[in-house]
């Protein structure tokens, strides 16, 4: 399938030409009567069409590429429509040659329709007008991103203490570089898997004790899910998700494997936690329409929400997922994030004998309970033999980089700063929590009571003047614009319930948060003056 | 082979159980002979040595001393917030001065006959990847690309695996030094369009793994216009690009292209990584660069799939954009691969044996076909397996390679100390004696 064909491109190739503005003149030709009028009625009005398009394109804003690059989870970047076509045609290195433009696969124009979410807008508007309490005081405050800053001073001090000797080895008095240049095994070092068997146990209470040799690992979480969805589902098939959900889990598990996601629903009622009932509408619908459903995929602590399902919740998953004889993907990538009293439960702790084993596979990671995103670091533990062979065949695609496991194994290997660190960590997030959540209920913004990661959801349907997703946009919108304050909105997560918004906390100081509501307030005062 | 599945309680994929990963091919069977029994200079002398592994050793001394005379590359002691944004960094552009590094280390590698723009450089966790993510973003499923063989058998699992497109042979054999021609391509073409499989594209490796030769500026002419003709792209693997023995006799596609003016260039793209010319295989540095922004904007997003570290990013940035290093780098990389290189051919020449004329890469390609019982692939398999287990080195036969003509192979010597390629050459030279010996008692039958 070839692309439409942009105006500017010189027709030297009559057979390609597709462009809508010929559809737009050439009925024109009836107009114009005899032999040369013909010709003349289609050739003028073309040629100044074509003009038109040239000068016009010619003249639009030199725009560079992003110059700051903004720090996101997924994909942060300028819609396609803004990106610099005509620039890069002006730059030295890449101006096009004549013919028709060589076309790309279906997969790729996909991607090129996407990121027109107000997820990724966000991002990239904070990325060219940051907010610094010194240097940028009117800059948009970030909340729409899920990094964690409140403990990175600890990694820091770590880092100074002992990054050279962790990370390139040492043969006797000389660095020798032989250890970490060489290939490595794709699925990671085995010494780092027992490093993270050990620091995943640690962050689910000790009460679960993996096994190394169960591990897989990823450059990062993104492609754990990835690879998972590539071993348990073929192309057409789907998979069960509560909503809302993680934003980027549309690309991870759509985008290369063609599996499909199926919204489970889930409601402000039930505190937004997972319903039997409401999984096994979505299950029997999918199965009306003839799509094999291989899965259910579950975030605990989940994202955006932030609670945690309980063990009955876990055992009635478990029971679904076993009598359809399907798997269930458990992403607790926050494990490690909980700061409420309650504790959390791993899908692991699930697992007795009654089940299938071969069926659960978890999904972890270190950028968020070690605040390591750059370092791409993600784990696939499963006990499925089959999936776990397949799994670390297809990490040669997504390798994690020596000596940054290296850096890891050394630092997970120190129990002493990783206990320190997990308990200190904690107790800032709570801390900020508390704040935030404080902060917006003197605004009359009530979040769901949540225990763990690194937000708030909160329902701000009071202040969206129609209730909908245009309300709601609009209201994102205003937050952005006015307010300055970047946020997630709810139908990004694809939450049925309009007006929910994520805020995360993470990327503030304690001192910021007096700015924050400071600026909510000012556009939710005008919101409820106009409803 | 995906392990025994006796019919599992829950079902998975059919890219689970699918064989196009390829790992059944004697390229992977000789690697577990060496694993189980690996050469060691001082404790196993006997053990199988690895020549089937195009790894770079030559050159970890240069990396050291880098890496020992700027500490600061290695560490953050003195920049410590310069390391938070880099550990809170996970951006699919990719660290700004780690592209602007690549671009200045490519134009090096290519005499500065060439200009790269950081901004057209998507970053990925190593060429397998790149190659990888190019062929979903340029093909469908069952479409296909168009591959000169022989070819690294790498790319039947990273271009077909999970990407569902196919690869049709464009078949080059020894009458012109397995050299692509204008009819080899139109008959590919041809075979292709005959089977109802829509091209995407030809993807050429410049220099060649595994004939260690360079591709001649002509051919890449002619590939060009071919592409051109058809409307397709041009992906041009450049991983061996510093690894070739004079700076002179590399052309790059980009070189092509601008002395074209960058007319017609939206349809290539060059795949480039630090595997191989910096030795660094372990540290999953991959790029692509495209002419085509929205094979660039897609690209980059995708490559969120296939990040690099940050941190590798950092600690490689300013070693690459160090002028003096990477001029002196590549300088010295590259005399010291050829001298490898004439030490194995002198020490096969000694043995009866002829190469392809090479001039780049980390291997040579040897000519056993008159070694050969029968001139089959079965014949030639034969052959491996016995050079296996006699001669104990590993070396990669053609037929994995998809060499149309039998006899074929593939031989590293980049990967081990020099004195371990004079016992691996003194091996086959007993072993081509002892064939001499046995000829002579026992002539063939007639």
């Amino acid at each position: 399938m070839t692309q439409p064909q942009t105006l500017d491109e010189q027709p030297t190739n009559p057979t390609r030409q597709k462009s809508t503005g010929m559809r737009l003149i050439v009925p024109l030709q009836g107009i114009v009567q005899g032999r040369g009028g013909l010709l003349l009625g289609t050739l003028i009005p073309c040629a100044l069409f074509y003009f038109f398009q040239l000068y016009t394109k010619r003249n639009r804003g030199n725009s560079s590429n992003t110059p700051s690059n903004p720090p996101s989870p997924s994909s942060s970047s300028p819609n396609l429509a803004e990106l610099p076509r005509t620039s890069s045609r002006l730059s030295l290195f890449s101006r096009v040659g004549s013919s028709g433009p060589v076309s790309v696969s279906s997969r790729a124009s996909l991607i090129v329709r996407e990121n027109d979410s107000p997820y990724y807008i966000g991002l990239e508007k904070v990325s060219k007008d940051p907010y610094d309490k010194v240097r940028n005081p009117d800059g948009i405050i970030q909340l729409g991103l899920s990094e964690n800053r409140l403990s990175f001073d600890l990694i820091e001090k770590w880092m100074v203490e002992n990054v050279r000797e962790a990370m390139v080895g040492r043969d006797g008095e000389h660095l020798s570089i032989n250890g970490i240049a060489a290939y490595q095994p794709s699925d990671g070092l085995m010494e780092l898997k027992v490093a993270l068997a050990g620091f995943m146990s640690q962050v689910m209470r000790k009460v679960v004790s993996l096994d190394p040799s169960q591990i897989v690992l990823t450059a990062g979480a993104t492609p754990a899910v990835e690879i998972l969805c590539f071993c348990l589902a073929d192309h057409g098939n789907a998979f069960l998700i509560p909503t809302p959900y993680y934003p980027g889990f549309d690309r991870d598990v759509r985008l290369r494997t063609g599996v499909e996601l199926i919204p489970v629903h889930c409601r402000s009622a039930d505190n937004f936690v997972l319903s039997v009932t409401a999984l096994e509408q979505a299950y029997n619908q999918a199965r009306k329409r003839g799509v094999k459903v291989r899965g259910i995929l579950i975030s605990n602590p989940s994202n955006p929400v932030g609670n945690i399902l309980t063990r009955e919740t876990l055992h009635n998953i478990l029971v679904f997922a076993q009598e359809r004889n399907i798997h269930i993907i458990c992403d607790e990538i926050f494990a490690g994030s909980v700061y409420r009293g309650e504790e959390f439960v791993s899908m692991l702790e699930i697992l007795v004998e009654e089940f299938d084993k071969n069926r659960v596979h978890i999904i972890y990671g270190l950028s968020k309970d070690l605040c390591l995103p750059g370092f791409r670091v993600g784990v696939i533990y499963s006990y499925n033999k089959n999936v776990l062979a397949l799994a670390k065949r297809l990490t040669r695609f997504s390798s994690i980089s020596a000596p940054s496991q290296r850096l890891l194994i050394s630092m997970l290997s120190d129990i002493k700063f990783i206990e320190e660190f997990i308990k200190t960590n904690k107790q800032r997030i709570q801390k900020l929590h508390h704040s935030f959540v404080d902060g917006l209920e003197q605004l009359g913004i009530r979040c769901i009571q949540s225990s763990a990661g690194f937000y708030c959801w909160a329902n701000m349907s009071g202040l969206i003047s129609t209730y909908g997703e245009k309300g709601e946009l609009d209201l994102w919108d205003k937050l952005l614009n006015i307010a300055k304050v970047n946020v997630t909105p709810g139908s990004a997560c694809h939450c049925i319930e309009p007006g929910w918004f994520r805020c995360c906390f993470t990327t503030l100081a304690l001192e910021d948060i007096p700015v924050v509501m400071k600026r909510i307030r000012k556009v939710a005062e005008t919101c409820k003056s106009l409803s | 082979m995906v392990t025994e599945i006796e019919q599992p309680t829950v079902e998975l994929s059919k890219v689970a159980v699918s064989e196009t990963h390829g790992e059944d091919s004697p390229y992977f069977a000789g690697w577990k002979a060496h694993d189980e029994d690996p050469y060691d200079e001082s404790s196993n002398s006997s053990g199988v040595i690895q020549m089937g592994l195009a790894e770079n050793q030559v050159s970890f001394d240069l990396l050291e001393e880098y890496l020992e005379q700027n500490s600061e590359a290695s560490n953050w002691a003195e920049g410590a917030p310069g390391f938070r944004e880099n550990a809170l960094f996970q951006d699919y552009h990719g660290l700004k001065s780690f592209r602007q590094a690549m671009a200045s280390f490519m134009e090096k590698i290519r005499g500065g006959r060439a200009k790269f723009d950081p901004d057209r450089i998507v970053l990925t966790a190593g060429a397998t990847a790149a190659n990888e993510l190019l062929t979903f973003i340029l093909a469908d499923p069952d479409d296909a690309l168009l591959v000169p063989t022989p070819y690294y058998p790498g790319f039947d699992r990273d271009l077909r695996w999970r990407t569902g497109v196919k690869i049709v042979p464009i078949h080059c054999d020894s009458s012109n030094d397995f050299q692509v021609t204008l009819e080899a391509m139109e008959a590919a073409y041809r075979h292709a369009v005959a089977m109802n499989i829509k091209v995407r594209g030809v993807l050429i490796t410049n220099p060649s793994n595994p004939l260690g030769a360079t591709i001649q500026r002509s051919v890449l002419e002619e590939i060009l216009d071919f592409a051109k003709r058809n409307n397709i792209h041009v992906v041009s693997d450049e991983i061996y690009s510093g690894s070739t023995f004079s700076s002179s006799e590399f052309v790059s596609i980009a070189e092509i292209l601008e002395a074209r003016g960058y007319k017609d260039s939206e349809r290539v793209h060059i795949v480039y990584s630090l595997s191989k010319d910096l030795g660094l295989p372990g540290f999953r540095v991959g790029t692509i660069y495209s002419y085509n922004d929205k094979v660039v904007t897609t690209a980059r997003r995708m490559s969120s799939f296939s990040l690099i570290s940050s941190q590798t990013q950092h600690l490689l940035a300013s070693m690459l954009s160090d002028e003096k290093f990477t001029e002196n780098y590549i300088k010295t990389n590259r005399e010291r691969l050829r001298k490898r290189y004439e030490m194995i051919i002198q020490g096969l020449k000694t043995s009866g044996i002829e190469c392809l004329k090479g001039n780049a890469g980390l291997f040579c390609w040897m000519n056993l076909s008159p070694l050969l019982e029968t001139p089959t692939r079965k014949g030639e398999l034969a052959l491996w397996k016995s050079i296996l287990h006699e001669v104990k080195i590993n070396i990669s036969p053609g037929s994995s390679c998809h060499c149309s003509e039998p006899g074929w192979f593939r031989v590293c010597f980049a990967n081990m100390s020099e004195p371990t390629l004079e016992v691996a050459l003194k091996r086959i030279h007993s072993f081509m004696d002892q064939r001499k010996t046995d000829a002579i008692q026992s002539p063939p039958q007639l």
